[in-house]
This record gives structure tokens, sequence and C-alpha cells, in this order.
């Protein structure tokens, strides 16, 4: 028998007007799908309700329309909606997705001058700069999610061997194109912005342009792969080495 | 090709940004969403110029800003009691002036709160990108290219009959007086269950105090540090107002430019009544926060709404 999307659902407060659906406390393809299915059922059938909907790894963030429904209203569209979709079917949704992603692969920098925490990950890895960089660029990644800044790309998972915790307060000044690691995730940062991530090098290509068409080169659903540049080719692709981005705090 | 006439900026000031609503919509490839951090001030503009309450303003942090009219209009400026003259006659903020083309309206520096809200009969006549023209100079959205407001812009507006115009005013009782004190009202969510009851206790029962770090981003505050269980979890969305919790145990409210998705634990969300009011707050101002239900939160979300529908303002010439 089928599972209805609901039954893998926990729906939970988040403010005023945004509720939280979660479909589990882990990444994985699997997970991801239910967000991705739920997204678009959310979209075609509450269209009216809803302000903003951010997906993630595991959950959807639901921003609704306070001046006509409450919370209760809400959950019980929602329910409804995640219950008549059998989360099977949801599965045969990414499998085909997944199958037609598109690889795209991003160059970076990595050094101790790009990447200022390098150092520190290799030796609380107690592994070589070089081994991190090999290990960091050896897989393929796929996009969880899009947020936090404009175009910016939650890929997954990387090797447990070089997973770091976030620091413990964030830099208020990340560099535009930080190629950087949060527990088991990476990104580039877009641009520039605070952030808490450890950064391990620099991307010299655009990752949004809002007079682009499409505004980013990767969206939810595609592959990343990590390819190691010199400084030289990182500075003739455009990239720039800032004294910003070895700010600290 | 005509040259688009309204206001010239002579003084920017310290931070001066083109704000309508917000943007919405967006969240998917990662945009925030702006918007006027005083919400309230905002609409009051607004409907001081008989305006739609969502159209485009300009948001003036701190102060030190001027402006040259080149038309002929109305315009209003509400919220933090920046010192406001027009061809240097002190006027009152909380009511419509009439400006004719020449005119220089000029907003000092603010004694209490941080924003004030420079509204137009008809609004600024802004492009609009990803369906709004609020500002986020991080994101380089919005407003004229992106950025606050520079010496020699010029926002395009219509220009108004003013030939026997009455203006309207808000009464003085009902504005709002920017204290340095405030309670946060807050709704318990996300990773409460995280936080110990003594933790949450202590986080509910804290004075904490705005640091030097208070932006349209968020407000990081200063107090006893509160611990999680846990030091990260799986980034996901965060709601306007959300109080986040690093690990060096210092909150941080998040306000209009937050960033849409992270992975710091949250302990509750801010009411956007009460961000509003913190966004008038600046660097050693008090909070507390104090738990509060989601059916409360929007009762008086509602009640706020009904007493601003009901409030009438008052015609003055």
């Amino acid at each position: 028998m089928s599972i209805s999307l609901l039954e893998r659902a926990k729906i939970a407060i988040a403010g005023e007007n945004s509720l939280m659906i979660y479909f589990g406390e882990q990444a994985s393809a699997e997970v991801s799908a239910h967000v991705q299915q739920a997204e678009q059922l959310i979209r075609q059938h509450m269209a009216d309700i809803i302000i903003d909907l951010v997906p993630s790894y595991a959950s959807i963030m639901v921003m609704f329309n306070l001046l006509d429904n409450d919370h209760h209203q809400v959950r019980s569209q929602l329910r409804t909606v995640l219950k008549n979709f059998s989360s099977n079917s949801s599965e045969a949704f990414v499998a085909e997705k997944t199958n037609t992603a598109k690889v795209v692969e991003l160059p970076v920098y990595y050094s101790p001058e790009s990447g200022p925490d390098l150092a520190n990950i290799a030796k609380q890895a107690e592994l070589s700069i070089s081994q991190v960089i090999e290990i960091h660029q050896a897989q393929e990644y796929r996009v969880y999610a899009i947020g936090f800044a404009p175009g910016f790309a939650y890929l997954g998972e990387i090797d447990k061997r070089i997973a770091t915790p976030r620091l413990s307060s964030p830099r208020l000044k990340v560099p535009k194109g930080a190629v950087a690691i949060a527990d088991r995730q990476t990104a580039v940062y877009p641009s520039v912005s605070p952030g808490g991530w450890n950064i391990i090098g620099l991307c010299p290509m655009d990752m949004f342009d809002a007079s682009a068409e499409p505004v980013m080169p990767v969206q939810v659903g595609d592959k990343v792969k990590f390819k190691e540049i010199t400084k030289t080719e990182f500075i003739a692709l455009g990239g720039v080495l800032s004294v910003e981005g070895r700010e600290v705090k | 090709m005509t040259i688009a006439i309204g206001f010239l900026v002579k003084h920017p000031g310290i931070l001066s940004l083109i704000q309508d609503a917000g943007r919405f919509g967006a969240f998917n490839i990662g945009l925030t969403n702006g918007g006027p951090i005083d919400k309230s001030a905002f609409h009051w503009a607004n409907r001081l110029c008989a305006n739609d309450l969502d159209v485009s303003t300009i948001e003036v942090s701190i102060g030190g800003f001027s402006l040259i009219a080149q038309v002929d209009t109305v315009i209003a400026i509400t919220g933090a009691n920046m010192p406001l003259t027009i061809n240097g006659a002190a006027k009152a903020l909380w009511r419509s002036h009439k400006v004719k083309a020449g005119d220089l309206i000029e907003l000092g520096f603010a004694s209490a709160g941080v924003r004030c809200y420079v509204a137009v009969v008809g609004g600024f006549t802004i492009n609009e990108s990803f369906g709004s023209t609020a500002t986020v100079c991080r994101e380089q959205i919005g407003g004229l290219a992106g950025d606050k407001l520079a010496q020699g812009d010029i926002l395009a507006c219509q220009s108004a009959s003013i030939k026997g115009k009455q203006n309207l005013l808000l009464p003085e009782c009902f504005w709002p007086s920017y204290e340095q004190e405030l309670v946060l009202r807050t709704i318990p969510s996300y990773q409460q269950h995280y936080f110990s009851s003594q933790q949450q206790r202590l986080f509910f029962s804290s004075e904490y105090t705005v640091s030097k770090s208070f932006d349209r981003m968020g407000y990081r505050l200063e107090g006893h540090a509160i611990k999680c269980d846990i030091d990260g979890i799986l980034s996901e969305g965060i709601c306007h107002g959300a109080v986040q919790i690093p690990a060096d145990g210092q909150p941080i409210v998040l306000m209009n430019d937050r960033q849409t998705i992270g992975g710091y634990p949250k302990i509750g969300a801010v009411i956007s009544l009460d961000t509003a009011k913190l966004g008038q707050l600046s660097q050693g101002a008090k909070v507390h926060f104090e738990p509060i239900s989601m059916d409360k939160a929007h009762n008086l979300y509602h009640l706020a709404l009904s007493r601003f529908n009901r409030t009438a303002l008052v015609k003055c010439d």
C-alpha cells in the first residue's frame, strides 16, 4: 500500500505567518523527493493563500497571507493537499528528474590564501591540505536547496572526513565566490555577505546575475562538480583576491 | 524620450533606501523580502498621501537627508523624530505637506527612533525588479540600481495639483513614542525543543542590549548566552522575526533583509508588530522577550490592523 505525503510530514509553527513542514531530519534523495513534490502540489493548490514557499533539504517553509487565513486553516488545507498524494509517485518524480539532471562544473582556486579555513579543516581532520582539496573535488554533489542569499545553492553531501561545523560566530563579510563547508554541506557564496561557513577556496564564476537568463547556472536537482584551478587560471577567469577575503570578524 | 522629474536627492544621508511593501515570491532563487522595517510608519506615510498602502517610499535611516522638489505635489513623513524643515521652516512629521517645484526638504538626525518614511502622492515611480522596488543592498536588487540613494539621484513621481487641496494629519495621541526599552513578544517555535526548559526560562527572563551590529538584516543582541543542545540543523527557511541562537549564545533577531535559509538553531519568532518597534532601536537599547501563542499573535495582528483602519485622519490646511 502506498503511503501519502502527509504520513511522511510533520507540520510545525515557524512564526506569525509561517509554518514549517518537515519530511525528515536527515538529507537524502528520498526526502528531497518529498520536498520537491510537496512544493509543486502546494503551489498548484494553495496559490491564493501562499505568499512564498522556501523549500530546503528536508523541509518547506510556508508563508501564508495572514489577512484572511489563520494557521489552523492553513494546516488543514496543507493536510488535505498532502493526503491525496502518494509519496511513491514523488520518488518516481525525482528519479526521473535525477536521470535528466545536468552536471555543472565549477572551477575553484583552493589555497590557504583563498581559503582561510583550509588549514584548520586539514588539522582537525588529520589530513594534508592537498588531501582535503582532493576529497572535496572528488565527487558530484546534488543541489538540495537554494536560498540564504540570491543564487546560494546548498550542495550535498560532502565526505564525512572533511565535514566541519560552522564557525562559532559568523563572519560579518565573506567574499564573493567563497567555496565553503558547513557540516556535510558545501556551497559557493554568490556575493559578499555575512556567513558562518568554513572557507576553502574561491570560484571565479558568477552564481547569480539578475540581468541574465537564467539568473543562476544551477537549479535544485542539478549536479555540481568542482575542479581545481591555479591562481593564474583563477585570475584569467576574472577572479578577484580581495583583502575582505581574509577578513575574519 | 522624456527626462524623469520628481525629486532630486541633495544629500543622501547615512542610509536612504527606496522601499515598497517588499519582494515576495522570489525565495526560490534566494531573494529575501526587503521592504519597510517599520511597517506601521510606512503605512501611515502612504495613508497621509491618500496612496495605496504599499507604494514606493524612501526609508531614511538615522537622518541627514535632503531633497529638492522638481514638481508641485504633496508629501508626508512619518517615523523617527528627525527634525523636518521645508525651505528652512520647521514642519511637523505625521502630516502631509504641499510642496512646490524648487522647495528644499531637509531631515536632520533623529534623537529617538532610527527610521523615517518619506511618501509622495502616487508613490515614487521606480522600475520593479522581481516584482518589487524594495532595495536590498546586499543583493544589489531594487531601488534605482540595487543600491542606497546617492547625491544627484532623481526619484520620479507624478505632479499633483495642490491648489485648494487639504492636508491630512494623524492626531498626536496616535504618534508612537520610540522608547529605548521594549518587550518583544515571541512565538516559541522551530528548534525550541532543543533548548532545555532552564535555557528557555533564562531566555525569557533576561534583559538583552542591542549591540553595535544592528541593521536591516538582523539585530544582534548581547546578554545572557543561551545554550542549545545542538550546534546546527539542516539549513531551513527562516521567517521574519526568527530568533537565531548561534554557538556563542547571543540572540539575533532576523529582519526584512535576512538570509532566506540558514542552519543555526532558532528558539522562536518575534511578532511583526514588535519587529517594527525593534527596528527603531539602536545600540544600547534594552529588550526583553516574552512568550506568546500563535493564536494570541494573530489576535494582536488583527486588532492592530483594525485600529489602524478605524483611526481617522484629520483634515488641516
